[in-house]
Parts: structure tokens; sequence; C-alpha cells
């Protein structure tokens, strides 16, 4: 098993909560952490892990912070 | 005249003159309006090398030609004139409700020249025009000066300075509705220096439509586009423009301590998310805007008032290291009243704590104020931006911007800014192409003339990676010219999270006629931000001064997601000027000019090339 940070943000957080340590299965990608948190994929448009982009079937490590934001924008 | 009024006040406040003169036409239309306009008038009516607060100085507001206009997020005017804080052009832009009242008088711009010998006012009701006493006006903040005006002018909409510009602050910004503010390049010290405290509308007409079936069709259309984009119907007017605090902050590319970090655990204390659960009273829209990103929030001591920006959130929190909601609001509150540019008064805080931790700034410097000057303290910058706003004790250095303050140590590189102008909140290191429009940018250290953060971190209208060079510098002058374009039509830049290119032709032909398409249009954009380089050039500000600060091209970021990245300016400057058909040093050849239709002010590229 491996533990991950998962952050929310905007509405994401509502019902989730802002921060959590979730573990998962070596191998999970970034799609199934989405999944696990009953969240949908077509809603997310920033996923971060350790702030760096990329797309969602990235595999997870051990110890990586993953941030998902909806669309967000000002100036 | 469709779109435009087409009629142009000329007040000349040192023998108090009012001219009503005819719009030419087609010179509105080549140059669009508001920011292209104003920059048309600056560079064919003031001669080189003024001092921008002398009575040779210009100061212009000007409308574009969707302003007041039945399309969305029509609520804009802007301020163009020299800048005393950076010695370029001023464009300065601002929402509310004052902008499309104004042109409801049936006036497309006001010049105002020269300088009034006490206090002065202007009045516009319609076509009646009056220099009006404002020296009970004088010394009166923001929310001051407007109630009173708005109690002897019932219905009126009130443009104004604080004490700020009054004392000539190079930070100071011109208020509109109280706490809408056409905030950047000192602004409100030329309108300080003029003697002029406030401008009052209250006006009936309506701008007249080339097609009002078509023009309601088209702005129907948008404002759909605009309700069901994720960030225009969704984000901004949730959380407000605030929301970006995380997303910066978790890409490593949030300011901390005045750049010397880019990132901090304690970014959540300050987001938009929090405002919107401790602080948010209610939504603020401008006019005409469905996306009413506005924010009006309460203080610690139950007051309602205008809320904060980003921007402002970001200058007077992380940037200072402070995390404490009720001081960034009471600070942006303070900005608001003093008519004070709130980028630079927070990051001039930021400066000044650097200075201090660095052994610059000493004990007994500020020791008379009774304020610290260590990061973190919350409770000081609420004071300093007092201090500044009123032109007091240190304050009154403080008052003069990080640059000026950071070079009277010898030490300039402390100031984080372009030109003179406090850079806002964005490690460049982090976000390559966004480094080119702080560099470049003809009114200074600026985000919004080319907000490449769009692309490079938000993913609108498409995701780039961020610290890579490729493609960015072509990338940043479509940006640098659709941003001229929205300034100078009349509408707010956040309409661009959802609308694009075509909208803008959309709505501009249906109401002033078919005379743009696309390609004509953006090139229209590109003609504008050519002008204002030709503006600079003629002033000595050639392109040794498109530099970022030593820290950003040399200094790698400490800590964060950005972590080791510096920014490349040096290789990106070389290719944005060869898209933009300039030379290597950075000034447009003759067949740019030629191809833009700016032939006639080729000779100052000769002035220019020494
Ligand atoms: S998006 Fe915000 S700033 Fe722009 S017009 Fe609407 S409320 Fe005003």
């Amino acid at each position: 098993m491996i533990e991950v940070e998962v952050r929310l943000f905007a509405y994401f957080r509502e019902g989730r909560g802002k921060k959590q340590l979730m573990k998962f299965q070596e191998g999970t990608t970034i799609s199934q952490v989405i999944e696990a948190l009953d969240i949908d994929e077509k809603e997310v448009s920033i996923a971060l892990v350790n702030g760096m982009d990329g797309s969602l079937d990235r595999e997870i490590k051990d110890g990586d912070i993953i941030a998902l934001f909806p669309p967000v924008g000002g100036g | 005249m469709n779109g435009y009024m087409g009629k142009v006040l000329r007040v000349n406040l040192t023998d108090r003159t009012i001219k009503v003169e005819p719009l030419d036409l087609e010179v509105a239309q080549k140059y669009l309006g508001a920011r292209g306009l104003g920059v048309k008038i600056m560079m064919d009516e003031v001669p080189a090398n003024v001092d921008p607060l002398s009575e040779e100085n210009k100061f212009i507001i000007a409308t574009g030609a969707l302003t007041g206009a039945p399309v969305p997020t029509s609520g804009r005017y802007m301020v163009i004139t020299k800048s005393p804080l950076t010695g370029t052009i001023a464009i300065a832009n601002s929402g509310g409700y004052w902008g499309a009242n104004f042109k409801a008088t049936g006036h497309d711009a006001i010049i105002f020249e020269g300088r009034g010998d006490k206090p002065v006012y202007l009045y516009i009701e319609d076509d009646n025009v009056e220099i009006k006493d404002a020296s009970h006006l004088w010394g009166m903040t923001s929310s001051e000066v407007t109630e009173a005006l708005e109690k002897e002018h019932e219905k009126a909409k009130v443009l104004c300075i604080g004490p700020a510009g009054e004392m000539l602050s190079p930070m100071a910004a011109v208020m509109n509705d109280i706490d809408r503010a056409a905030g950047r390049g000192g602004v409100g010290a030329v309108m300080g220096s003029k003697n002029l405290k406030a401008v009052v509308v209250k006006g009936t007409k309506k701008v007249s439509l080339f097609d009002e079936e078509r023009t309601k069709k088209v702005s129907q259309e948008k404002i759909k586009i605009l309700r069901e984009d994720p960030v225009a119907g969704g984000g901004l007017p949730s959380y407000g423009s605030a929301v970006l605090v995380n997303i910066i902050n978790e890409s490593g590319v949030l300011p901390v301590r005045n750049f010397q970090q880019s990132y901090t655990e304690k970014a959540d204390l300050i987001s938009g998310e929090t405002m919107t659960e401790k602080h948010l009273v209610r939504k603020n829209p401008c006019y005409r805007c469905p996306i009413a990103c506005g924010r009006i929030v309460k203080l610690a001591d139950g007051t309602i008032v205008g809320g904060p920006e980003y921007e402002t959130v970001w200058s007077f929190g992380a940037d200072c290291d402070v995390y404490d909601y009720d001081a960034i609001n009471e600070a942006n509150m303070l900005c608001n009243e003093y008519g004070l540019d709130t980028i630079s008064a927070g990051a001039t805080i930021a400066a000044a704590m650097e200075l201090y931790e660095k052994g610059y700034i000493k004990d007994e410097d500020i020791e008379a104020d009774g304020l610290s000057l260590k990061w973190g303290d919350a409770e000081a910058v609420v004071g300093w931006t007092k201090k500044m706003g009123l032109r007091e004790g240190f304050g009154d250095k403080l008052a003069e911007g990080s640059y000026r303050l950071a070079e009277s140590y010898g030490v300039p590189e402390i100031s984080m800014s372009v030109k003179k102008q406090e850079l806002p909140a964005y490690d460049p290191r982090g976000v390559q192409g966004h480094g080119i429009t702080y560099a470049v940018n003809n009114r200074g250290g600026c985000h919004i003339k080319g907000y490449m953060i769009s692309p490079e971190i938000l993913g609108y209208p498409e995701k780039l990676d961020r610290f890579s060079l490729e493609g960015k510098a072509a990338y940043a002058k479509i940006f640098h010219d659709l941003t001229a374009v929205i300034d100078s039509i009349g509408l707010c830049v956040f309409s661009t999270f959802g609308l694009n290119l075509p909208d803008y032709v959309d709505m501009y032909n249906a109401v002033c006629g078919d005379i743009y398409n696309d390609e004509t249009l953006l090139e229209a954009g590109e003609r504008i931000w050519n002008l204002e380089k030709l503006f600079n050039l003629r002033e000595g500000i050639d392109s040794t001064h498109d530099k970022l600060p030593r820290r950003l091209v040399e200094e790698p970021v400490a800590n964060g997601p950005s972590k080791g990245h510096v920014h490349h300016l040096n290789e990106l400057l070389p290719e944005y000027y060869s898209v933009r058909g300039w030379d290597e040093e950075g000034i447009p050849t003759e067949e740019t000019l030629e191809r833009l239709g700016l032939e006639e002010y080729k000779k100052y590229l000769v002035l220019s090339n020494k």
C-alpha cells in the first residue's frame, strides 16, 4: 500500500473536506484517485502531482501530494 | 454615429474653458476607442519629455464603442496619461457603473489640460458641463467625497481621487463608485497635480446601435456562453478572483516575502474559498456583467465594504508573509478610501520588509511611527497602508513606491518591479511566458495586459507547459494584441474566460457596423500596442528597460514545485521582438509601421534610433 495526500479546492471540497491522507494499491492512477473521491473526472480541470501538471493516467507514488481543481480563473 | 457618441470634451483647467469637439469617426474606428483612442491623443497632443505632474501632461478619460452598449461587461472606461511612476504611457482600466453613465451624457472622452489654481471638480449632466469648486472636498476619502457629491447631485455617479492622489503619490489610483479603481501607473497623482478632485456624471442618452436586433441576439448568445463557462459562470462568481490563490500556490508560483519564496503551506488561509466561507457578504457585479466577480465583505468591526481581488490578497498577504484576512480586507478598504493602487502599495511594504530584514532600513528610521517592518506583522501592514495614504512619517517614503524606496538605499534590485512598477502576484520563474508580459508591457510590470497565466496554468484556451519556452513569444504577442482590443472596445478582460476573438468581432460589428473581421480586429490591437511602444520610445524608454528584476533571472526559486528554476528572459525576448516585426533592439521596423497604418509616426523611429 502507498499513502498520498489529496488536496481539494473550490467546490470539490463540498462534502469531502480540504485535504486527506488516502491509501491505495501500488500502480493506482490519478483517474482512480478521482474515482475513489466520487468526483466526475470531466469536472477536473487541473490535476497537479507535487505541483506538476500531467495526464490523468499517471501512476501515483508513496508520499505524493495530489491537488485537484475544477476550472478556476481570475487575474 | 453607431457605438460612439460623437463628442469629445476638452477641459482646460488653467483657463477654465470647456470645448465640445466632434469625434473623428475614422480615427475612433481605427483605434477602436478607450485605450487606443487615448494613446493616439497622447501621442498627437503631448510633446516628448513632459513632467507627468506638470500642466503640460494631459489626463484623458475615454470609453470604448461598446461601453454602455447592451452587451455583457460593458461598464469599462480607461484612463490614459503619462505615468509619474514609470515615465511610460499609463493605461488604467476600471469597471463599476461610472463609465457607462459618463457615456450616457453623450460624450466618448474627456481631455483634461492644464491645472486648476484651486481644487475643482467637473460636473456633466448630458450637455450641461461645469467646472465647480472642490475646496470643501479636498482631503476627503473616496467614500466621503462620493457621499458628499451624491447628496449634491442626486443619482449621479462619482469618479474621484483620495488623499494619495492629492499628495501626488506615484502609486495613487483613480477611484469610481467608491471601490472600483483605475489602479496602476499613478494616474491618481496626475489628476491630483491638476487640482481635479472628481468627475461627476449623470446621463440620459443611449448608445445608438447599427443593428438593434442583431445586437440583442449577439448579446444573448455571449451571455449564455459566459453563464455556461465553468470559470466565468462558476469559479469567478462563487469565489471571486481570489479563487486563484490555491492554484497559483500549488503550482509554486505564489510570491512570498517579496519573491524570496514561491510557495507557502499557509496559502489556504487567504484563499477565495476562505473568503467566501468567512468574510463574504455578497457579490458585487459591475454594469451589465453576468460574471459578477466583485466582492462585498465584512470587516472585523462589522463594517461592510468592497472586498479584495486576488492581487490584493497576495500583495498585503503572502508577499508580506501575512495570512490574516481581516488585516487584508482592512488594508484593501484603506487603499480604496485613500485612493492607492493595491498591488503597488502591498508590494512596497513587502520590499520595505526585505530592506529592514537586510539592515538597510534601521529601527530608528521607523521608531517614531510605532510600527514594525517584520515579516508577517499584519497590524503593521494595515498601519503602513494608512501612513502611505496620508504620507505620514516613514509612510511618506513608502508612498513613492518600492523602486524609489529601494534605490534610496542603493539597492534598487530589492524592488520587484519592471520600469519601476511593482510586479503582481505570479513568480515568472515558474511561468515563462508570463514573464514576457512583465518585461515588455508598455505600462511597466503588470499581468493583465497579456495574461499568460491562462494558458500556462489555468488551461484557457488550451494548456501549455509552463516551463517551456517554445512558442511562448508568439502566444504572448497574440494575448497582448487581444487585450488591447478588449480594453479599447470597452469590455472587461475577464470575459475572455468564455469569449474569444470572433465573439468580440460579433459584438463590435453589431453595435458599430460591419467594420472588422477576426484578422483586422486583432491587427487593430497590434496597432495600439505598437503606438504605445512608440510613445515610450519617444520618451527614451527603449528595450534596455525590458528587464526583469535580477532575482528572477539569476536566483533559482528557493522552495515549492518551481524550485530550481530561473526565468529565461534573454532567450525569449529576441523571439518576441521578431514576431512583433521589430528589430533586434526592440524597435518597430518601418515595414511594420506601414503594415499597421502608423506611417505618420515613422519620424519617431529616427529619434529613438539615437
Ligand atoms: S468580471 Fe468582474 S471586474 Fe469584470 S465587469 Fe464583471 S464584475 Fe466587473
